[in-house]
């Protein structure tokens, strides 16, 4: 785990350049700093240090002093592919994954990366071969971010690294921001800052004297709908899901400090907890948000789920205000703008494991995404029966039965809830049929974007764009598996691992581990029949087959409630401080030209006079409060200008 | 009076809904909801406006979209169920 900055091409003082770079993102990696020159490259690296903790400094050069790294993350299958290099010669001077890599690279070239089973961002340089290769894990759990100014490549594990280059400003991005307001993120490579890129998940970066070029080396990929599936026995599936499973836990146990797990009370970080118990003899530590809304709390769940494993639990409290107390830290560490507040209490989450003593944790993320786990599936599921059978006298049933935690749609007719999620109105065909409905209801939220910004994005369309990106097989697919590629390949990468994920934990230096997200499990769970993942509206059923005797039965045989935490509400009343006032009065809206000043204030007003428990007035006002501290993090402009005015 | 009512309705979905934007050419016959204008929760901040503002006692059986669904709709419901005594 750590963060690395660095560069390829000419730069007058380039230790200089990485010293800022790093310190930049010392919170990446408290523990240790180094830095590497070479004509025509530098490469920079703060570090937590894990695994190798005395003889894992970066960055780290092989033997002869050809190959140099600065890595970012966990090889998990790194014992083993050790050993392997091991009766093929290779002789180790260290304990660490990062030499691993090193090696393979020295017999496999850039292929490499096709081995290395983990969560990783690197950048190495081929002195040899006078280039210099970027990587990036396969689901994109690490970030790695670049940027291109007068013919050198910059790049770095986060954003505020390469704003200390001279000649790359902040700057937002229209097409990101319309993005964010559709989609809930960017589409990589594109990120809120204009002319600054991401390097895609499963993708690699050779840049030399001809220039850069990018290529994917791993793909996302579902059976097509009327091929035979290898798995047709249920039970045996389960059996090889639990064993994949317990596997990919055991291998993210690996560490030379101690390991904790974050506990939601759900049944995917349970499961995780669970079997990680098993494999932690000194005991495990498990932590977890509470919310004193009981719309949002599950510390009940936590606390019986902590009891029947004998973890060693710590909760850290969100209350009204904190949330707005932290988010103008959320923001500089996510370095985007976000529609919801939920990376806050995960920040907050974070510093409690750090001040714990802890610095891993394995987390449930992922489910969701690979065994079914989301509402929206069930909702397409839903919707595309309506559309099959618009007479069905149980329409109205099915729809109530989808989101039984909201308590704005519990008072909701079925006829509305079936004109809201355009049941039977969506043509059955359409790529983003699972997602139409959502994506509808965020673009709603720029109705509040300024004329400026209107004119700036005329013409332009994010779900088009997000069509535009999809494989040629996709059209094949089973209708569950694009939604479950919608969901997996954009937003997990682009939203919850950067937003809830990496970002929010490495803010307190504490890396996240994630067994559902090892590829063996996705590549897996791809395969599995729809059937398995969703049987009627159960979610994650295979899930829950494979490891019924892990769990009490309330928690694994609970229906999913999503993570969530309080909106709008959390920014008024006992939340309301002076940097909202201001952030969102006019004057400041209108300083940085992104939104229409007085709908913003009527918005404002709204939210004050009776917090919204709908999305769209949640999301806008998160949306519009999150840019502008974007705008006055990264740009100066927003606050800025209307304290001078 | 159905004038009057319509205007009432308009001016609070234009203040409410759609934050002031007068530029907005809400037909009266568009739907609120393909339009969207009003989201799931928006309905009951609608239905929390009827009641106050025109002293309508309104049952989960009024509110559909076939009642909601447009400011024709609305007016009209409006217009009919005021023409009856509100029950105690």
């Amino acid at each position: 785990m750590c963060g690395f900055g660095g560069y390829f091409g000419s730069v007058p003082d380039g230790r200089a350049l990485l010293e800022k770079m790093t310190v930049a993102i010392a919170h990446r990696g408290p523990d240790e700093h180094g830095a590497f020159t070479a004509p025509q490259a530098g490469l920079g690296h703060v570090r937590l240090s894990i695994v190798g903790l005395g003889d894992g400094q970066q960055p780290m050069s092989d033997a002869t002093g050809g190959l140099t790294i600065a890595f970012n993350g966990e090889i998990f299958n790194y014992v083993e592919l050790r050993d392997e290099l091991r009766t093929r010669g290779r002789r180790f001077r260290t304990s660490s994954d990062t030499e691993v890599i090193l090696h393979l690279y020295d017999e496999m070239g850039e292929d490499c990366v096709s081995r290395l089973n983990g969560d990783f961002a690197f950048a190495l340089w081929d002195n040899r071969r006078r280039r210099m290769l970027l990587a990036r894990d396969r689901m994109g759990v690490r970030p790695l971010f670049y940027a291109m100014r007068a013919g050198t490549l910059y790049f770095a594990s986060e954003v505020k690294a390469l704003l200390q280059v001279p000649g790359i400003p902040a700057e937002i991005d229209p097409i990101a921001l319309d993005q964010i307001f559709t989609l809930w993120a960017p589409i990589a490579p594109r990120t809120p800052f204009k002319n600054i890129f991401e390097l895609e998940p499963a993708s690699l970066m050779v840049a030399d004297e001809r220039g850069a070029a990018t290529r994917t080396y791993w793909n996302l990929a579902f059976p097509e709908s009327d091929a035979r599936s290898r798995h047709v026995d249920e039970g045996e599936a389960a059996e090889e899901l639990r064993a994949l499973l317990t596997d990919a836990t055991r291998i993210r146990m690996r560490a030379d400090v101690p390991v904790g797990a974050y506990l939601s009370g759900g049944l995917d970080s349970s499961i995780v907890s669970a079997l990680a118990a098993g494999m932690a003899p000194q005991g495990l530590r498990t932590f977890s948000v509470t919310f004193d809304s009981a719309e949002h709390d599950e510390s009940a769940f936590q606390h019986e789920m902590a009891a029947a494993l004998g973890t060693d639990h710590r909760a850290v409290a969100c209350r009204a205000g904190d949330i707005a107390e932290v988010f103008p830290d959320v923001i500089r560490f996510a370095e985007r703008p976000v529609l919801r507040t939920a990376p806050a209490p995960l920040y907050q989450l974070s510093g409690l494991v750090r001040d714990s003593g802890l610095k891993v944790v394995l987390t449930g993320e992922g489910a969701d995404e690979i065994f079914a786990g989301y509402d929206i599936f069930k909702e397409a599921r839903v919707r595309r029966f309506c559309g099959r059978q618009p007479g069905s006298q149980i329409r109205p049933h099915l729809f109530r039965k989808l989101y039984p935690y909201l308590p704005g749609l519990k008072q909701q007719s079925s006829e509305y809830l079936a004109a809201f999620f355009g049941a039977g109105n969506d043509p059955l065909d359409d790529p983003l049929f699972s997602h139409r409905p959502r994506l509808k209801g965020t673009a709603a939220t720029k109705m509040f974007f300024s004329g400026d910004l209107r004119a700036k994005l005329a013409g332009y369309d994010a779900a088009d764009e997000l069509m535009s990106r999809l494989p040629e097989a996709f059209g094949r697919w089973h209708p569950l598996h694009q939604a479950q590629y919608l969901e997996s390949r954009f937003l997990l990468p682009g939203y919850i691992l950067s937003s809830q994920g990496d970002r929010m934990a490495m803010a307190h230096g504490v890396e996240g581990r994630f067994p559902f997200l090892d590829h063996r499990l996705v590549e897996f769970a791809a395969e599995l029949p729809p059937e398995m993942k969703l049987k009627g509206l159960v979610e994650k059923h295979i899930l829950r087959e494979a490891t019924k005797d892990l769990l009490p039965p309330s928690i694994g045989k609970r229906t999913k409630q999503p993570y969530r935490a309080p909106d709008s509400h959390s920014f008024s009343g006992r939340g309301e401080l002076d940097y909202v006032r201001t952030a969102m009065g006019e004057e400041a809206i209108a300083a940085g030209g992104l939104f229409n000043p007085s709908a913003v204030t009527k918005l404002y007003e709204k939210c004050r006079a009776r917090p919204p428990s709908g999305f769209r007035d949640n999301a806008a006002f998160v949306g519009i409060l999150s840019t502008q501290l974007w705008l006055q993090t990264f740009t100066g402009t927003s606050i800025r200008a209307a304290e001078a005015a | 009076m159905t004038e009057t009512i319509k205007d009432s309705v308009k001016a609070f979905i234009i203040e409410n809904f759609l934050f002031g934007d007068t530029s907005y050419e809400l037909a009266d016959t568009a739907s609120l909801i393909e339009n969207d204008i009003i989201d799931s929760t928006g309905v009951l901040e609608l239905v929390a406006f009827i009641e106050d503002r025109f002293g309508i006692a309104m049952t989960d059986a009024d509110i559909v979209p076939a009642n909601l669904d447009s400011l024709a709709r609305i007016s009209a419901f409006i217009a009919a169920k005021s023409a009856v005594p509100v029950s105690a």
